[in-house]
């Protein structure tokens, strides 16, 4: 609960921040340009430093979570998407579970029922509604390239087409808004449910902590600021063109008369890029790297290497067969040495430790 | 994340003796019990879990990035068996994940150092250590929440390296480390000594001849044999598992392969898995060595989850690539198994999947009719592998009557047994019942609504324990190995009147010949009576 409320305040207070920084004390270079530029640099600086690293960690077993048969004989179907035989399936793997989150369309719901008896029911929407939310997020983003780029692009024009499309069906009731934007609605939407089933499940109210509430709640200002700036205090969009154009080319300027609640909604996209890399979030690129998904299930075929392998301490079979040479030359059990030779290799030679360890260097264990 | 695990009995393993630890040189042998309030840690234990941790975090990318990108969407949180079965939030694999998050966020990570709790940061303290060893031995390394985590995070993983780590601390459970240990000295958890291995054997082969009416001389450590077949340990010690024992053996005969056992490299399974990565290849580097040392030309493994893991995703990385041996080719059928072109071992259902797909059995499955099959994947076959299909293939050839259990609790979403990962100690059945109750209940509808009286499965430890599991939760409801199914389906040559089924109970599948005199058969006599 304590992150549930930290988390509302500390974005409340980042509103609070823009409204008085910009609104009170008129700091708009600061919140037009030198925060923005800060938060860009932090947030790829920040994300390379982040894949870096974990790239520097090797993977040393190849342990891909297999879902599905695998290759085996000829005759047996095998299961591509789900058990990949092959660098091309495992780019389906990743492509099905990066586009359209497969594994959480895996979900089910358990019920315990008197018995006592387990049932599973199918479980969607949190697949649901993390599609609403990342698809429309993604959308959002590539509109907002509008106003760093001149011209805008047709493609870019046919995405605010298609995301626009209810324009007509509300022009006919008369209401004057801008074209409304689906994406922006159901990022809302889409945020507003995980927040609402972050509450509501218990289980899942239980494991949450600050770093879970905070993005959620940044998130959702930054949607209804948004939306905010457009629908209702109709910013001028000119004019923060302007502004994205000058940090765009490295000319910035910072136009009079942009409302202060852009600022806000600015600065909040600012503290999302920059407390990005340091934070879950950064789930966008450990998806890719994730080594139970991202590797081919060809182990037995194909040697993988580990590459700080290092010598351990066996048991050999020569120790093993001094240990039990008279039991098993009794049982009938082939042995290398007969009990003579044994004894004899034993007498003359010097104190047997040397030979004793062929295959041990050293025991490493720290 | 306050509320501590209370060690009762039945929840909680006995701890690893000072004498199994020594025998293979882990660290702080001690004698203690997890009721102790003092572990006897070692004196700078602090020290040694931080640089067990940074060690790791630079050794494992998987270890670093499932310490990261977590998001606690709570996927995973009802996918644990033990959490099905306990109810205990710390089951929930994402807590137990964020058990050791916490303290690396608390140690490692400037926002957990600084803000603590708020950033979901703890300290190390002792009571951290045994709340570790409670839920990290409260594991079975199942995979099944990887499934279904978005990013695929493993808490396999989770529990295999925060297991290494208590491990630096000698904290292990006596039902490892003294299999370890036997292992290590003896060749086989068991600790069978090579003459007492052979002598099991010949008890079983001794059964065969009394129930088939057929005797069989395998032989051990022979050298230049075609193939070495090892298989767990724990299949030539106890039932059900020793009649899967007697399947390999009357298999092996029907076609007449040219292989050996070995009593130096007799265990499949590999306990050292459950214990860090080291002991992992410390215990299996024996497969490779006997199989040099006999010049055989390739390794068949038998029915075993774990063993497999292992076997599938790490053996060749530990101790290859074997470039002595030969790329499998089945003597029987000439089918080459490109699957297993490096590491050079192939599983016993791969085996007999392609001698009945090539008509290489010769199969009477009216022999199997008194039962109805059902067939539980193994967790490490089915998520650590893929081996789905040819068990069921070989099933629906020796058996006419197999039903699988609902697709939910089945192939990659199969239940534990409960049991698996070094757990199947007896002072843990309580924590084990509840953690098999998934499992049970899925085998419950199956055999309340199709009659299913028999649970298969090609895992040892399955075999060892679903029969407590099924005693509680399915009363009447046998387990067996899917080889002891084949064997029950063969006909093999001169063989009796089959009267009795492996497990010497009267076949009711048995007809008896029209003319009842017929003793054309040779020595069907000595199985009549008793």
């Amino acid at each position: 609960m304590i992150g549930f409320l930290f988390s509302v305040v500390a974005v409340l207070v980042l509103v609070g921040i823009a409204l008085v920084g910009v609104g009170g004390l008129g700091l708009k270079v600061l919140f037009g340009v030198i925060i923005p530029y800060a938060a860009v640099l932090t947030f790829f600086a920040g994300l390379v430093y982040r894949v870096v690293d974990w790239g520097r960690s090797p993977v040393p077993f190849r342990i891909p979570t297999t879902c599905g048969q695998e290759k085996s004989l000829p005759w047996i179907k095998t299961n591509k998407v789900d058990n990949p035989c092959s660098g091309g399936m495992v780019l389906l793997r990743m492509a099905f579970e990066v586009l359209t989150f497969r594994s959480l369309f895996r979900n089910m719901k358990l019920d315990y029922r008197q018995g006592p008896t387990i049932r599973y029911s199918s479980e969607k929407f949190l697949w649901l509604f993390a599609m609403m939310f990342h698809w429309a997020f993604l959308v959002v983003i590539i509109r907002h390239a509008r106003f760093f780029t001149e011209p805008i692009a047709q493609w870019l024009q046919g995405i605010e087409h298609l995301d626009g499309f209810l324009e007509f069906n509300l022009a006919t009731f008369g209401i004057g808004l801008p074209t409304i934007q689906m994406s922006g609605l159901i990022l809302l939407g889409g945020v507003t449910l995980l927040l609402v089933r972050r509450i509501v499940v218990p289980s899942v109210r239980y494991i949450s902590l600050a770093s879970d509430w905070f993005p959620l709640f940044l998130i959702t200002f930054i949607a209804l600021t948004g939306i905010l700036a457009r629908y209702v205090i109709r910013v001028d969009v000119v004019k923060i063109k302007e502004l994205a154009m000058g940090l765009a080319t490295f000319h910035p300027v910072v136009p009079d008369g942009i409302s202060v609640w852009f600022y806000v909604h600015f600065f909040l996209v600012c503290v999302l890029f920059a407390y990005f890399p340091f934070s879950k979030l950064m789930h966008l690129g450990g998806v890719f790297l994730s080594p139970t998904r991202n590797l081919v299930n060809n182990s037995r075929a194909v040697l993988h290497v580990n590459p700080w392998s290092y010598p351990v301490k066996t048991h050999a079979y020569h120790e093993y067969e001094d240990d039990f040479r008279e039991q098993m030359i009794e049982a009938g059990l082939p042995v290398e040495k007969t009990l003579e030779e044994a004894a004899a290799e034993k007498a003359p030679a010097a104190p047997a430790p040397a030979e004793a360890d062929t295959e041990v260097t050293e025991e490493k264990e720290d | 994340m306050d509320t501590k695990p209370e060690f009762k009995p039945g929840n909680y393993l006995y701890a690893a003796k000072a004498s199994a630890l020594e025998t293979v040189g882990l660290p702080n042998p001690r004698d203690w019990n997890p009721t102790d309030d003092d572990w006897k840690l070692p004196a700078d234990w602090k020290g040694v879990v931080r640089e067990g941790i940074a060690q790791r975090l630079e050794r494992f990318r998987t270890f670093k990035l499932f310490m990261d990108i977590c998001v606690r969407c709570g996927a995973c949180a009802d996918k644990c068996h033990f959490f099905i079965g306990s109810g205990d939030p710390k089951n929930m694999p994402v807590l137990r994940a964020e058990l050791i998050r916490s303290i690396y966020r608390g140690e490692f990570k400037t926002a957990g150092k600084i803000l603590g709790r708020l950033a979901g940061g703890r300290k190390l303290t002792e009571e951290v250590i045994k709340e570790w060893f409670y839920y990290f031995f409260q594991c079975t390394e199942c995979r099944r929440c990887s499934v279904f985590c978005p990013y695929g995070i493993d808490t396999a993983e989770i529990t295999i390296i925060a297991r290494e780590i208590i491990n630096l601390l000698g904290c292990n459970i006596d039902w490892i480390a003294s299999p370890v240990a036997n292992c290590f000295m003896t060749g086989n958890h068991l600790g069978l000594k090579p003459h007492t291995f052979k002598e099991n054997a010949e008890y079983l082969l001794d059964d065969i001849e009394e129930y088939v009416g057929v005797k069989i001389e395998p032989s051990f450590n022979r050298k230049g044999a075609e193939i070495l077949f090892v298989t767990p340990s724990g299949d030539i010690f106890a039932e059900p598992g020793i009649f899967t024992f007697m399947g390999y053996l009357m298999l092996f005969e029907h076609i007449g392969l040219d292989y050996t056992w070995s009593t130096y490299a007799s265990e499949g399974g590999n306990f050292g898995f459950f214990t860090s990565h080291e002991m992992m290849k410390r215990l299996n580097a024996k497969m490779y060595a006997e199989a040099e040392r006999l010049g055989v030309k390739w390794i068949l493994g038998g029915e075993c989850g774990h063993m497999w893991r292992v076997v599938h995703q790490y053996m060749n990385t530990l101790n290859g690539p074997p470039d002595f041996l030969d790329q499998p080719v089945n003597p029987i059928t000439g089918t080459r198994f490109d699957n297993a072109a490096s590491t050079k071992m192939v599983h016993i259902s791969e085996f007999t999947a392609d001698l009945i797909k090539n008509n290489k059995l010769k199969l009477d499955p009216s022999q199997n009719d008194h039962y109805t099959v059902t067939f539980h994947d193994s967790c490490n076959t089915s998520r650590g592998m893929g081996l789905l299909e040819e068990p069921r293939y070989i099933i629906n050839n020796v058996c006419n009557n197999f039903v699988d259990m609902a697709p939910q609790t089945i192939r990659e979403n199969t239940f534990c047994c409960g049991s698996g990962s070094g757990l199947n100690a007896g002072e843990y059945l309580e924590m084990r019942l509840r953690g098999g109750l998934p499992r049970a209940n899925a085998v419950k509808r199956v055999a309340e609504d199709k009659g299913v009286n028999m649970l298969s499965c090609v895992c040892a430890i399955d075999r060892a324990v679903f029969p407590a599991l099924m005693d509680y939760w399915v009363p009447g409801t046998d387990v067996c190995g899917v080889t002891e199914l084949v064997a029950n389906a063969l006909v093999m040559e001169g063989q009796g009147e089959r009267e009795y089924n492996l497990r010497g109970e009267e076949n009711p599948s048995y007809v008896p010949p029209p003319e009842s005199e017929g003793e054309a058969e040779g020595e069907a006599g000595e199985e009549g009576e008793e």
